[in-house]
């Protein structure tokens, strides 16, 4: 089966109004993805499951993908989710298919990725017996969920299925799963279907709006600052507030800075964006936020690979957070104005109110502090050697951005590719730059890019991966040839874990303590044995030609094996436990040793 | 500081478990936890004590508050309130012993609700630290055994928990 674009453009219709109607709990299973415009479900079928699985064959408007690994699965849901903002879903039976799932039900929660996880289980009268494929879905998936269910009564199905969506999408968006016994959805017995209609819950109501005397305040500071930043994460992303983002920042004139799941909110060609900050960030993006006085903290929650020691944290700062999750707030730093709400009203609010008090072009210009920055930037923390005969992971991040022409979507998997990749190719839209930030889990990338090329099938996908990560879900070849997907897998094979070689080369004495990946596969004949054309390329002067050939096959997956440097680190860095302003720069540089 | 939090809960399968759960998961101090179901039977309400800086003990109310199945949330530590535990404590006793435990029963207004030839099982309600005091006070070696409820506690004044 090939998915074409006019499937996949619109939101599937609904069904005649089926009100009413005899349904098993089966077919409410999958009336209830009906109502709820689902597109694609990504699964794997298994005893618990196969009632639903029956229902399914018949339907038409919800288009099941076959994984090969419930993990891929669960990625592949939220790759879908986070580059169209939509609900993913995800299908699996009982026992090993739930606790396959738990690795991408995590990436997703410490994400905040709205996904709902529907899972088999067995018959409710043998719950609790040790039965065949029996595990406690329920108690496993608690630390990593928004929120679980466990139905027991057909009559719940499609309220509880309501629910999971609502809470999965609404304030901060997570991972919910619903755990189906074997005999809800008996098809026997079946129960008139009554569809819910909207929910509200007494214990759950999300923060819409931010509270305007908060917002005065934060505007108030706005107005004083004498080194402003603003410093913008995946809230900014998962609101869809880029838009509000790009205009106060523009409407203020200050310097912007994001973490890893932020970038692509505001342009990063922007000459007002200073780059990803953090661990990994950019010396001015770092330099920034330790001499700053009015931190603007957006959608963003204070993770230890951005603010390094905590004790050494934007130490001169006044600090607005603004987070749909009161929890986020104040939770590692103490904040001076917090503001509870979703991310788009009250930046938009605060556009509204910074106009009245600073109509445009009475605004001061910051010069000392962008003189400043100019002066941090000259240093060029991301440079490396550009003559190398050896082709160099940055090179390779950066032909891949000329090649594309920065039109793409890019999903990644865990480790220096990684970074690479956010410090080389800048995006310039929301939703394009597709990582596991949170969990950081090796095997996200391939299965994530699935999930993208289903959404957008016309669109230049690829996945940037490392030897290591790509072997965690490379099964998920085989669900690519069989739906027709034509991305673009760029290896860059180093032939070691690299982030973990990097850490014992500076940490650990060079000590390379099982960060060799031996016996690696050939992964040329790999991708054609999975039916897709493979590629190898080892040489610089070869890679641009390369990639064009790679992403003129527009109907194949085309597997980029590039031989990279095996000893390229990824610089500038702060090891943990530092503050923002002791960063390491390149040995190349003079003056490497920065603190 | 002790913070003495009354929760009311979905009565929900598992809801429990969230609470008990999220204490675990991110490292918070628990010290005890009872929970009921109220008068509405769509509700449990749990007290629970927790001890902690400032900081932490606001972070573990707006995590409880986050659970979905969290109805409403009340620090009773914030302002004047009342709390009460129950003690059911088994002692030995034996002929000299039968009659101080007796006047020890009296002083602290607990009762003995169950008597064998050498025992004694006494129930006693109050706030923690009498239980404590009691405990206390049994002549050494006496105690069988000691059950604790752990504090339940409300609000003093006309305002209630409700939803």
């Amino acid at each position: 089966m090939t998915v074409t674009g006019a499937q996949t453009e619109t939101v599937a219709p609904r069904r005649p109004d089926r009100r009413g109607v005899e349904l098993s709990g089966a077919e409410i299973v999958v009336q209830a993805l009906v109502d709820e415009g689902v597109e694609f479900v990504f699964g794997y079928p298994g005893g618990a499951v196969l009632h639903i699985y029956d229902a399914l064959f018949r339907e038409e408007t919800v288009k099941h993908i076959l994984v090969r690994h419930e993990q891929g699965a669960t990625h592949a849901a939220d790759g879908y989710a986070r580059a169209t903002g939509k609900c993913g879903v995800c299908l699996v039976t009982s026992g090993p298919g739930a606790t396959n799932a738990v690795t991408g039900i995590a990436t997703a929660f410490m994400d905040s990725i709205p996904m709902v996880i529907l899972t088999g289980q067995v018959p409710t009268p043998v719950i609790g017996s040790d039965a065949f494929q029996e595990v406690d879905t329920v108690g496993i998936t608690r630390p990593c969920v928004k929120h679980n269910f466990l139905v027991k009564d057909v009559r719940d199905l499609a309220t509880t299925i309501r629910k999971a969506f609502y809470i999965a999408t609404t304030g901060r968006p997570g991972p919910v799963v619903v755990d189906i016994p074997k005999d809800v959805t008996d098809p026997n017995i079946k129960i008139p279907y009554d569809e819910p209609g909207e929910i509200t819950l007494r214990s759950y109501h999300p923060v819409i709006k931010g509270h305007p005397g908060q917002i005065r305040r934060a505007v108030d500071l706005l107005r004083q600052a004498k080194r402003p930043i603003f410093y913008t994460g995946g809230g900014v992303v998962l609101g869809d507030a880029s838009e509000q983002l790009t205009e106060l920042v523009r409407a203020t004139g200050f310097p912007i800075t994001s973490t890893l799941m932020g970038l692509g909110a505001f342009p990063m060609t922007d000459p007002q964006f200073i780059g990803m900050l953090g661990m990994h960030g950019t010396y001015e993006a770092n330099m920034a936020m330790h001499e700053t006085d009015v931190l603007i903290a957006i959608g963003a929650r204070f993770d230890d690979r951005v603010t390094g020691k905590i004790e050494h944290f934007c130490p001169h700062a006044q600090i607005i957070h603004v987070d749909v999750d009161p929890s986020s707030i104040s939770k590692t730093v103490k904040v001076h104005v917090p503001i509870v709400g979703q991310v788009g009203n009250v930046l938009a609010e605060m556009l509204k109110l910074y106009r009245q008090q600073v109509p445009a072009g009475t605004g001061t210009p910051l010069t000392d502090w962008w003189a400043q920055i100019a002066e941090w930037r000259a240093r060029d923390c991301l440079a490396y050697d550009r003559n190398s005969a050896a082709i160099k992971p940055q090179f390779a991040v950066e032909t891949l951005y000329k090649v594309t022409s920065g039109d793409l979507y890019l999903t990644s998997d865990v480790g220096q590719h990684q970074m690479f990749a956010a410090q080389f190719y800048p995006f310039d839209k929301p939703r394009r730059w597709i990582n596991s930030g949170g969990l950081g889990t090796m095997g996200f990338g391939l299965p994530a890019a699935m999930g993208v090329q289903l959404a957008f099938p016309d669109a230049q996908v690829a996945c940037i991966s490392g030897e290591a990560s790509i072997l965690m879900c490379i099964q998920e070849l085989a669900t690519c040839l069989q739906y027709g997907l034509p991305l673009k897998i760029i290896l860059l094979n180093n032939g070691y874990m690299g982030m973990v070689r990097q850490w014992q080369e500076f940490f650990y004495e060079s000590r390379y303590s099982h960060s060799y990946v031996d016996a690696l596969p050939d992964f040329v004949k790999l991708a054609e044995s999975f039916g897709h054309v493979g590629m190898r390329v080892d040489r610089p002067a070869d890679l641009e030609a390369a990639m064009n050939e790679a992403f003129a096959m527009r109907d194949r997956l085309v597997f980029m094996d590039v031989i990279v440097d095996p000893t390229e680190n990824v610089y500038p860095m702060i090891a943990a436990g530092k503050g923002q302003h002791e960063m390491h720069l390149a040995p190349s540089h003079a003056d490497r040793e920065l603190a | 500081m002790r913070h003495i939090i009354a929760v009311l809960l979905e009565n929900e399968a598992g809801a429990l478990s969230r609470v008990a759960g999220l204490f675990s998961a991110r490292g918070y101090n628990i010290e005890s936890l009872t929970v009921a179901p109220t008068d509405d039977p769509t509700l449990s309400r749990m007290t629970l004590v927790t001890t902690g800086h400032d900081d932490v003990v606001e972070q573990i109310k707006k995590q409880l508050n986050k659970l979905i199945d969290t109805v409403k949330l009340l620090d009773l530590s914030e302002g004047p309130h009342i709390e009460r535990e129950m003690m059911l404590i088994k002692v030995r006793a034996e002929r000299a012993d039968r009659e101080e435990l007796k006047r020890l029963t009296e002083i602290f207004r607990a009762k003995i609700i169950d008597v064998t030839d050498t025992s004694y099982v006494i129930e006693l309600t109050g706030a923690s630290k009498k239980l404590d005091a009691f405990i206390d006070a049994v002549p050494e070696g006496l105690i069988v055994e000691v059950v604790r409820s752990g504090p339940t506690g409300i609000a003093r004044g006309e305002k209630g928990l409700s939803v």
